[in-house]
């Protein structure tokens, strides 16, 4: 029989295909079922939100920051609020930072469960999702007793959070942290060992230390290739130069590292909440400075000058001092970035968001190259994208 | 820390005392400005020498400066993992003068300098896949620039005659609001001998 000529040709996967976790278009030239180059259009998503913001007082703009990446909405306020407090020369109450440092772990968990289930979903096991997401809920109400939301939680205040914990909603989160190890065992029980599992996963797409680095990778990904880099261990932000926590580090790079990784950082998550709830003092808030964080509702009712802050913060809003910073935080996906410049008035001059998952869908390229169709699919669940903070 | 990073922007300046134009602390980061023809030697440097290992190119961005007479600033964010610092190169440009592409020397640098083509339209000499990346196909302008209005040039809708999208120009039902919430008080008072003085 002669041999048949294979002719190269592309496909189109996306725009709208279930594993391409959002509106992704990947046009793949593939040579028989290898990839030879994947070509990744993004932008579908685009709303401009870095225009948006510059048109908008520093207040107005928390919430743009939940619909980036809207799985783990809070630490990407905490991310923006970090970087007016610096222009600001101010500093969150102790309080502030520690609510601000638990949500930021739930949302970590709420993350990595989306993340690894997802993931686990395109490879073919659908059981992991639905225990995922049952838990998922659970954080989500933590979210909705907090902010009143449970997903767009517009809760980070510059200058503190919104408001105190409701009463009993320690208790319960701690709670939680006991009863959440268990379901995580049984989705852990149903991949680790899974033989499907690691045949999708063990050695397909791997990231070398030096293509991570070359790449711009961070967070997991970065972990998973060997790197034991954490911004929250190397540059703490908030309190977590006081907490006790381990950074899991891979060996190979590759898919399952990269979901052994954020497994293993749900468990640290958890410890961090724990020893949170523990450790958080009583006290205010908002820093005691009206001129910046709105005076609480009961004084309005009895003080002029605090109805005359109130009217001045919502309208105009305040101004924050010329200068600039690139400020990052560790978000679930890595490092996440604002880089505000003010020039001294109430709005930002410029505020570029420095997206995670923006560079490692760069990445997908080079790491699907030579694999087979399907194992894109899994190379593109691992590194966890969510389309929002990449289009922005 | 701080002095740290002084000490390594004195460094930088005195090794490339040709390409750097300045180097200075703005709020405890520090902050190069270097030539723009120079950029890919500062980038090789700042990568390979021992003091800084500046692996990492985590972000690339512009801010536009309309009354400058190069009123973009192209600025790179590296970082060093082994230094665990670190630095901001600034490169000032026009509309029309390219800046060299360092795709070169940082794969990552690709999207994010087809980022700041498609949002600021500055051009990369010698960029492998200089095309837009966040924009519609077929985009005319470069939203993230000062004089692009919020609002945009077209919007779109689905025509049920034609039976698909259509670009128009944008109709605004009302007109867009921007409200001066500035303080009138502030400094603009004859014989206010508060003005300037601030709190």
């Amino acid at each position: 029989m002669a041999e048949a000529q294979i002719k190269n040709y592309s496909i189109n996967f996306g725009p709208q295909h279930p594993a391409a976790h959002g509106v992704m278009r990947l046009v793949l030239e593939m040579s028989g079922e290898v990839v030879d180059r994947a070509d990744a259009h993004i932008g579908l998503l685009h709303r401009g939100t870095e225009k948006l913001i510059e048109y908008k007082t520093y207040m107005q703009a928390v919430p743009y920051f939940d619909r980036l990446d809207y799985v783990c909405p809070m630490n990407q306020e905490h991310a923006f609020c970090l970087a007016a407090e610096k222009l600001l020369g101010i500093k969150a109450p102790e309080r502030a930072q520690y609510i601000r440092v638990l949500y930021d772990e739930i949302g970590r968990i709420t993350n990595h469960l989306l993340n690894t289930t997802s993931f686990a979903l395109d490879v073919g096991a659908m059981t992991p999702m639905l225990y995922g997401f049952e838990e998922r809920e659970k954080l989500m109400e933590f979210y909705e007793r907090i902010s009143g939301a449970r997903l767009h939680a517009a809760f980070c205040r510059v200058g503190g959070v919104a408001a105190d914990m409701p009463a009993g909603l320690a208790e319960d989160i701690l709670a939680w942290t006991e009863t959440f190890p268990k379901v995580l065992d049984t989705i852990e029980s149903l991949l680790n060992e899974n033989r499907i599992f690691k045949q999708r996963t063990v050695d397909i797409g791997i990231v070398s230390a030096q293509e991570a680095l070359d790449w711009g990778f961070s967070g997991p990904n970065l972990r998973a290739s060997g790197f034991s880099w954490d911004l929250r261990k190397s540059q703490p932000y908030a309190v977590y130069d006081q907490l006790d926590f381990d950074i899991p580090v891979g060996k190979h790079g590759d898919c399952y590292d990269r979901y052994n990784v954020r497994i293993e950082e749900i468990k640290q998550s958890l410890r961090i909440m724990r020893q949170c709830i523990e450790k958080m003092p009583s006290g205010p808030v908002r820093v005691d400075d009206r001129k910046i964080a709105a005076p609480p509702r009961a004084e309005m009712k009895s003080s002029m000058e605090a109805l005359i802050h109130h009217f001045k913060l919502f309208t105009e809003g305040f101004h924050v001092p010329a200068g600039e910073t690139y400020t990052v935080i560790e978000t679930p996906k890595g490092e996440f970035g604002v880089y505000l410049v003010s020039d001294g008035s109430n709005r930002p001059y410029r505020c570029k968001i420095r997206p995670p998952a923006f560079a490692h869908l760069q990445g997908i390229d080079f790491m699907s190259r030579g694999h087979m169709l399907a194992d894109v699919v899994a190379n593109i669940g691992s590194i966890d994208i969510v389309f929002g903070e990449i289009d922005r | 820390m701080t002095q740290a990073l002084q000490d390594l922007g004195d460094y930088i300046a005195a090794a490339l005392s040709q390409e750097v134009l300045s180097a200075q602390l703005l709020s405890d980061e520090l902050v190069i400005i270097v030539r723009g023809a120079a950029i890919q030697r500062v980038m090789t440097f700042l990568r390979d020498d021992a003091n800084c290992q500046f692996k990492q190119v985590m972000d690339i961005t512009a801010v536009d400066y309309p009354e400058r007479e190069q009123r973009f600033e192209v600025v790179y964010n590296l970082l060093s993992l082994k230094h665990n610092q670190r630095i901001r190169v600034k490169v000032n440009t026009d509309e029309d003068t390219p800046v060299p592409t360092i795709t070169g020397i940082y794969s990552a640098a690709d999207w994010f300098e087809r980022e700041v083509w498609d949002m600021f339209g500055v051009t990369f000499a010698d960029h492998p896949d200089l095309r837009r990346i966040l924009t519609d196909y077929g985009f005319e302008g470069h939203p993230l620039r000062k004089d692009f209005p919020l609002t945009g040039f077209v919007e779109r809708r689905y025509d049920d005659e034609q039976k698909r999208v259509v670009y128009e120009p944008v109709k605004l039902t009302q007109d867009f609001r921007n409200f001066d919430f500035l303080s009138p008080w502030e400094g603009m008072l004859p014989g206010d001998e508060k003005a300037g003085k601030g709190e």
